[in-house]
């Protein structure tokens, strides 16, 4: 009888603890910090093309994009590692709820109230058509 | 200021990262921590309320750098908030009623968590007056 024994499946439920635990905080985390580059870039690129101050367009092309991307990879039944990179980090931080209602606030605030409230619609219509064309093109294929 | 040193732009799109990285996790723990729906609707009322505490407190006083509050704004807070989940979660609800819930819950405590960034901002920006408002 070894005194090691006992301790194996101690040992071997910490060694799981310890390997499996910080996995998908880490892949969730490379995912937002690739979502929020991509969110950047988009912003950049948007900006440079258009006038700035007049509308947030850049905001309203990554949540619909974000929101588009995210029903493929769900609706596509992607696996559980697969989530936590793409849905949860990409897509997640990839889209911002933050700047969208802060830019809101800031057209209606300037006297834009209209403009204000289309952006609210427009994001939240925007998206979920997005989604609903990500289930549609997943159901086709 | 399109192209400043290749390597500040580098540092930028690093600190950004490391802001994305920081910011989805702490969404991803609220969301092991907590019902689906209330998680994103938490972390989008305070990204949102810190988000207007940083934008009108620039306008006030601007103690931040402009490069901190990118790193902080289009890094942490922007990651940390999120759209397409809460939109999924509003596609999937299970009634009518329930998608509208979703979309009141999101959109309401973010305004909430907006208008309460702003009167702290405000007072954190000492006794200048910003803007002509009377409410």
């Amino acid at each position: 009888m070894s005194p090691a024994l006992p301790s194996a499946p101690l040992l071997e439920a910490l060694a799981r603890a310890i390997t499996v635990d910080p996995e998908p905080a880490h892949v969730v985390g490379t995912g937002g910090a690739i979502g929020a580059i991509g969110r950047y870039w988009v912003g950049q690129w948007v900006s440079s093309r258009l006038e700035r101050d007049r509308f947030p367009l850049a905001t309203v092309v990554v949540n619909v994009l974000g929101s588009f991307a995210l029903g493929l990879v769900v609706f596509a039944g992607a696996s559980e590692a697969t989530l936590h990179l793409v849905a949860t980090g990409i897509c997640g931080s990839f889209t911002t709820f933050s700047s969208f209602s802060v830019e809101t606030l800031r057209l209606y605030e300037r006297g834009d109230r209209a403009l204000a409230i289309g952006n609210a619609a427009v994001s939240l219509a925007g998206s979920l058509a997005a989604i609903g064309l990500a289930w549609g093109l997943v159901a086709a294929l | 200021m399109a192209d400043p040193h290749p390597l500040v732009r580098l540092e930028t799109l690093a600190l950004i990262a490391i802001g994305g990285f920081a910011g989805s996790n702490l969404r991803f723990f609220a969301m092991e921590s907590l019902p689906d729906v209330a998680s994103i609707v938490l972390v989008n009322a305070v990204a949102s309320a810190v988000l207007a505490v940083v934008v009108y407190e620039a306008e006030a006083a601007g103690r931040l750098s402009s490069r901190a509050r990118l790193v902080l704004t289009t890094g942490f807070l922007s990651s940390l908030s999120t759209y397409s989940t809460f939109a999924l979660q509003a596609a999937l609800a299970s009634s009518p009623l329930a998608l509208l819930g979703v979309v009141a819950a999101n959109y309401g405590l973010g305004l909430v968590g907006v208008l309460t960034g702003r009167a702290l901002a405000r007072r954190l920006g000492g006794p200048r007056p910003v803007g002509g408002e009377t409410t």
